[in-house]
């Protein structure tokens, strides 16, 4: 096996020497070469141009877009962006996605953190019985069970309601919150627990005065991602929500239907949507990568 | 073996609990010396311990049974009857759903239709985002303000991402068809997503302007991770850049790549949101996947026995496919550590 992988290795890399990459590619080593530079703007055009595009879109009258959609705006106008910010809905729509969001965020990390913190500090028989529940509810993918989700929350009584979506959404973040949290918990240092424990405190008290003030950078990696996933969720929101208690993706989803003539009112309204979610995730860049890299490793 | 559970039960302070960064090594040396000191608590602070560890650990594990566990098994009961969404089930239908299932040209199409995305996305991204990634790996300047502008699509959700291409496609009047008609050509007359054999390669493009970003941010995490030294030695020995790629690089990444190939398989198997958005499956089914095709049985149509069993076909396809997967290349990882001692000791 490590032959085989390692022979067309050898082969390519001798074909990359003939080619006479040498000089030239030591040179890009050391960075900053034009070409570089160039390649690195074409990409962000490319993964930034639609967005750019829908928000600079909102500045233009539709007859304007209708007749030249890859101008620029002439003249820039505001209303379509006052629009949104006038229409109410706009607003009941982003009151549900932060409380919906806000909920479900606060369950996963209240009850992530409590799971995690026996399961990575207790000595107990089926600790690992109960970890490996949770890593199992990775496997399982929303889409298997929403159906049956569906029919659950409306016998529940919570169908239209914050609580049957976030009740459910939290129930799916657990095992990745569980699996990042537990060896960031196993990892605070035990000398700072016996310490704890000279000075009188119960283990309820570590946890309370020690452990959770130490593991603000874990629990801030789990929230953001919570709050991600529940920000963006559709499927269930679709589901599940109606009329006022719809979510900004089901609002966005809505406005561009009902509006399709009203293109640049589309554009605006769903620049204006992504906005708090991109300052948001931005601010947040690099605790969601290591969230991720949390969830690959562990 | 009761009194060897109260022991352990006993034992938070043993030192061997606080090491775990490794959890697995942390456990096994925590084992032998669970006996000891545990035995000499008082039978109360046991209980007490064990109480402390229910009430810590349930409110989590009733949300994952109530609302993960239960309404899997529900979909398990559900896909064996007839049911339309409400009373009680009388019809029991055996395989029945299963059958019709796997026999509805429809579901066949949404299947292949997902095979054909979890092939595309890992054929065009993985080399695309590899490539990216190599490329900014490097000292330059805007280097984090780059790598922000990259990760935007991902950030976005898929409903607004959707709801932006979906008006760049709209026919003749998109931005698309009219950049396409400045230089010469045009697209289709029903507009890209709204002709069959395009509509397919439309969704797939989106799919990789919105998931590239997340590769690119992954692999550039992992590059982190390979020992400038590595790098050093290379350069010393006279090697090229190319040849650093090809042998350094590329093996270190190995596990990166292999987790976020697995990540992308298993969200293609589940997509549904910008399908949704941008065609609904359509025209004519040729964009619906699994997922697609269980809301519509489910939601549209009531036919809950069938979206269930489509559900549970869905979740074994994925199950089977991770643990092939998993069997077959996640663990040439250590082949292929093997192969890269083999070389940096050369």
């Amino acid at each position: 096996m490590s032959t085989a992988l390692a022979a067309p290795k050898g082969a390519a890399a001798a074909a990359a020497q003939k080619s006479g990459h040498r000089g030239r590619s030591t040179n890009a080593m050391r960075g900053g070469s034009p070409m570089i530079y160039f390649v690195a703007l074409v990409v962000i055009a490319l993964s930034i141009g639609p967005v750019l595009y829908g928000v600079i879109s909102g500045f233009r009258k539709n007859g304007d877009l209708i007749l030249n959609p890859s101008g620029m705006p002439n003249p820039w106008i505001l209303d379509n962006y006052v629009g949104v910010f006038k229409n109410p809905q706009f607003w009941t729509y982003t009151g549900n996605s932060v409380a919906i969001a806000g909920i479900t965020t606060l369950l996963v990390v209240i009850c992530g953190v409590m799971a995690a913190f026996p399961l990575a500090r207790y000595q107990f028989p089926g600790r690992e019985a109960i970890f490996t529940v949770f890593v199992a509810g990775l496997l399982f993918p929303a889409t298997v069970g929403v159906i049956p989700l569906f029919i659950l929350i409306r016998d529940l009584g919570l169908s239209n309601t914050w609580w049957g979506i976030a009740l459910p959404q939290a129930a799916y973040a657990l095992p990745l919150t569980v699996v990042i949290l537990r060896p960031f918990l196993a990892a605070i240092p035990h000398e700072l627990e016996e310490a704890a424990q000279l000075d009188g405190a119960s283990r309820l008290g570590f946890f309370w005065r020690v452990l959770l003030p130490l593991s603000g950078p874990g629990l801030v990696t789990v929230g953001v991602l919570a709050f991600v996933g529940s920000w963006n969720a559709y499927m269930l929101p679709l589901l599940l929500l109606q009329a006022d208690n719809k979510t900004l993706p089901l609002g966005v989803a809505d406005y561009s239907a009902e509006h399709s003539t009203d293109i640049a009112g589309v554009f605006a309204f769903t620049s204006v949507a992504m906005i708090p979610a991109l300052i948001f995730f931005l601010a947040m860049q690099k605790r969601i990568v290591s969230g991720l890299q949390g969830a690959v490793k562990g | 073996m009761a009194d060897e559970a109260t022991a352990r039960l006993g034992v938070t302070a043993s030192p061997a609990t606080s090491t775990p960064t490794v959890p697995v090594a942390g456990r096994a040396s925590a084992r032998p010396a669970a006996g000891r000191p545990g035995g000499r608590r008082g039978n109360g602070a046991s209980i007490r311990k064990g109480l402390e560890i229910t009430l810590f650990v349930a409110p989590a594990l009733a949300l994952l049974t109530l609302f993960v566990a239960v309404p899997i098994a529900r979909a398990v009961q559900i896909s064996f009857f007839k049911w339309k969404g409400y009373g009680d089930f009388e019809k029991f239908v055996g395989l029945d759903n299963y059958r019709r299932v796997l026999e509805n040209t429809e579901f066949i199409e949404a299947f292949q239709h997902n095979m054909i995305i979890v092939v595309a996305s890992i054929a065009i991204q993985l080399p695309l985002g590899l490539a990216i990634a190599l490329l900014l790996n490097r000292k330059m300047r805007f280097q984090g303000t780059i790598r922000t502008l990259i990760f935007v699509p991902y950030v976005i959700s898929e409903v607004i991402a959707g709801v932006i291409w979906y008006q760049m496609f709209v026919p003749n009047e998109g931005l698309i068809d009219t950049v396409l008609d400045k230089v010469g050509l045009s697209g289709p007359q029903q507009g890209f997503l709204g002709t069959l054999e395009t509509a397919l390669p439309a969704l797939v493009v989106v799919l990789t302007w919105k998931y590239l970003g997340l590769a690119v941010i992954l692999f550039l995490a992992g590059l982190q991770g390979v020992p400038e030294e590595l790098y050093e030695a290379a350069q010393l020995d006279g090697a090229s850049w190319w040849q650093i790629q090809r042998r350094i690089t590329v093996p270190m990444l190995g596990p990166t790549l292999r987790t976020w190939a697995f990540l992308s398989m298993i969200g293609s198997l589940q997509l549904f949101d910008m399908v949704w958005v941008l065609t609904r499956g359509g025209p004519a089914n040729a964009t619906s996947t699994m997922a697609t095709f269980l809301v519509q049985q489910g939601m549209q149509r009531s036919n809950f026995g069938i979206a269930a069993a489509a559900s549970v076909i869905l979740f074994v396809v994925a199950l089977v496919m991770a643990l092939t997967y998993q069997r077959f290349i996640m663990n040439r990882d250590n082949t292929v550590t093997v192969v890269r001692r083999k070389k940096v000791r050369r």
